[in-house]
Parts: C-alpha cells; structure tokens; sequence
C-alpha cells in the first residue's frame, strides 16, 4: 500500500468537509473493497476518511410501509435484522450470502453501492426495489443512481448517509456464484411492488447492473418463470471474461429470472 | 505515525503504527502474536481470522487503527491456561488439522459460528466455512471438529 493518513469521523459534516478539501481523500467504510484495491496499489489516497463507526450511519429502521438501512450498517447486521426478514425477506437472503461470514461482519451496504462494482448483490436490490438512496446533500432514485460500471450519481464530495427500501408484494433474488470467487457470474432481483414490477440483473452488464424490460413486461400480465425463460438478454451488452462467454451470462441471466420469480411464488 | 490502543486477549496494548499498517501486521509484528497467519492477504483464505468485539473478521483486510477502542480475541486468547478451548479440544481429537496453517483462522471461524448457530448441521457448517481455505484436510476432519465441539458446548 501507498502512505496515507487515516481520520476516523465522527460525524457525516466532519467526514464530507475533509471529503472536499482534497480530491485525494477517499471514503472508508468497512474496507473489504477498498483494502484490497489499496494493496494492489490501485488508490493512492491522501486521505481515508473512516465513516464506519458514525453512529447516524449504523441503523436499521422499519417505517410505514418502507425500511430505511443506515450507509455505514453491516452485511450481517441486515442479514440478522428481525425487520428486514419480516417485510424484505429477499434482501435479507442477499445479504446472507454476500462474501463470506466474517466479510459480511465489515462490508457495508453503502460501501458497496458508492462502489458499483459490476458484480455486487446490493446494486441489484436496490434497482430492483427502486430504492431511494439518500446522501447528504440530495435524495437520488435507483434508476439515475447507476450510470455505469463503478460509476454513480455520486458526486466526489458526496457521502450515502441511508437507503430506503419500499416493502414489495413479492421479491426474491438468486444468483449464480463463480465457483472460485463467490461473486455474482449472474444475480437477478425481481421485485412486485405497488408501483411496478422490476427485474435488475448484476454480474453480467458491462455498464454494470440493468434492469430487463421485457422481463418486466411479461411478469406484468403474467407472474410465472416461463414469462421469462424464454427471453433472452442481447450479448452485445454483455460482459464476456474468463469467468464465462457473453452468450454463457445471457443464458445464465434467463435461468436465473426463472428460478427468481419461482422463488416468490 | 499515529497511536493505536485496544484489548487484545483481555490486555490492554497500544502502539505506534502507519495508517496502512494492517491489523494483523500490529498483531503480529507489534505484539509478537504469531498465531494469527497470513495466507493469501487478499481477503480469502481467512487464516488471519481474529474476534473484533466479538465478531469474526479478517484481520489482514483492516487497518489497525480501524481497530481502535475495540476488543480484540486472537486464537492466542482462547485456552485458559493449559486447558484448551473446547474447539480446539475437538480439533486436536478430531484431527482437524494436518500442516495447520489454516488452523487458527478456521478455529476462530468455528468459535464463531457455534456462538452465532444453534444446532449446526454439515451443510450450514460447510457454508459457514465459505472464507476459511484448508489445502491439505479436504475439510473432512475440520467439519467433524466443529460438529463435535458444537455438540459439546453448552447453548
């Protein structure tokens, strides 16, 4: 790793007044992404900025008809929350299975959605759900939030403070782990809320994840597995790697919604 | 250079470490606590296991002055004197063990996931070991190991 210094915030103003003194300062939340990228020399940060023992950041708070999920809370803290099992169900199965136990005990869930890495479970819950992730300056829609692969809305002095998740009618998420990594070759989130009906899928866009339309489109007049199975995602689209063939993830991505939508049902 | 405390084993320990110094670097090379290794340093093998306030993390995928203020449980910390911990009991009977590289990460794993799971079943423990990498055992001995002594220890 290069030098850096490390500042552990106590608040979400401390931390974004130190974000935007330097463009060199960088978040740090649980680290199981960004210790890794340090080590391989991939950042050269001046600055992290440690936002994981905030207080305001780490909750987990079920409201009306929604659940809101402090940035700075734990994989395994949402995997264990008695509210999310009861009313998200489906995120709480995405966060059980996200890494392994002990990085579940440090990711978090805005680390891994200011992240967007191509492969990562969270971004496909919250497009799926269209959740609302708030930030200290404004609130942005799942759709806008995404804008490629590891890029968002984010602006760089801009810090996730929590997301909400509206309690769908039925969701689920399934994905097909590599073998060896763990991460997500395909993971599709399908989701009924009271709004609309989404499919997101991570792991296999190269613009990172995407929602399917025409999957949607089917499940809108008729919620069954063979609404999908048949349709299949363009390669163009598609990332294609050593992990697997464009044509390989598009197949994947049809199973997968299949099995999704099975598991709602 | 910055100050770093916490409890480490139940002792209170302080030292002088970068901000990159990792925490199983301080653990190890600061407190000269040898027992937690480092296999892979990218996050995967889990050799470096440890418990920070209670909970399994890697230790080498956290800085140590994230670790500030808090309590430290390392696979020094878990006999109590000449007795073992009943995990590592069952390791050494079961044996759990061949090179034992691997041994203090999966113990620690397995300390946590007998604290955390009522009634572990193979298959849960199997999925459980998901961050712990063993090349010699082919798991078979470990997963014995951690049934045993989740079948000995006390709810």
């Amino acid at each position: 790793m290069y030098q850096f210094d490390y500042h552990r915030a106590q608040t979400v103003a401390e931390a974004a007044e130190l974000l935007a003194a330097n463009d060199e300062n960088t978040l740090l939340a649980g680290g199981q992404t960004l210790i890794p990228t340090l080590k391989q020399r991939l950042a050269m940060p001046a600055k992290l900025i440690d936002i994981g023992n905030i207080a305001d950041l780490n909750f987990i708070k079920a409201e009306g008809d929604a659940i809101t999920i402090g940035a700075a809370t734990k994989h395994a803290d949402v995997a264990a929350s008695p509210d999310v099992a009861k009313h998200l169900p489906a995120l709480a199965h995405l966060a059980a299975h996200i890494g392994d136990p002990a990085v579940r005990n440090r990711g978090t869930i805005g680390g891994s959605l200011a992240n967007n890495d191509p492969a990562a479970d969270y971004p496909a819950a919250a497009l799926g759900l269209d959740a609302k992730i708030h930030t200290n300056k404004r609130l942005i829609d799942a759709d806008p939030y995404f804008t490629g692969m590891f890029e968002t809305a984010l602006e760089d002095d801009e810090i996730i403070t929590e997301v909400t998740f509206p309690h769908p009618e039925k969701a689920a998420y399934v994905k097909f782990p590599n073998p060896a990594s763990r991460y997500a070759m395909v993971g599709v989130f399908v989701a009924k809320t009271p709004i609309d009906i989404r499919v997101a899928v991570t792991g296999a866009g190269a613009n990172g994840v995407f929602r399917v339309k025409e999957m949607e489109d089917a499940l809108s007049s008729n919620w069954s597995p063979d609404a999908v199975t048949g349709i299949k995602v363009p390669e163009d689209d598609l990332l294609s790697d050593l992990h697997g063939a464009a044509d390989y993830r598009s197949h994947l991505i049809s199973v997968m919604a299949g099995r999704a939508v099975a598991a709602t049902m | 250079m910055a100050l770093v405390s916490m409890t480490v084993n139940g002792k209170p320990v302080s030292g002088e470490v970068e901000g990159r110094t990792l925490l199983v670097q301080f653990i190890r090379e600061n407190l000269s606590l040898t027992g937690t290794h480092v296999g892979c340093d990218t996050s995967q093998c889990g050799a470096c296991v440890i418990h920070m306030d209670g909970k399994a993390v890697k230790a080498c995928t956290m800085l140590a002055l994230q670790a500030e203020g808090s309590a430290i449980t390392t696979i020094e910390g878990l006999a109590k004197g000449d007795d073992l911990h009943p995990v590592q009991k069952a390791f050494k009977e079961n044996h759990g063990l061949q090179c034992g590289f691997c041994t203090p990460g999966m113990i620690m794993t397995a300390v946590d996931m007998i604290d955390r799971i009522p009634n572990l079943d193979e298959e849960t423990v199997r999925a459980e070991l998901e961050g712990n990498i063993c090349r010699c055992t082919g798991y078979q001995n470990i997963v014995k190991s951690i049934l045993d002594a989740a079948e000995t220890t006390p709810a």
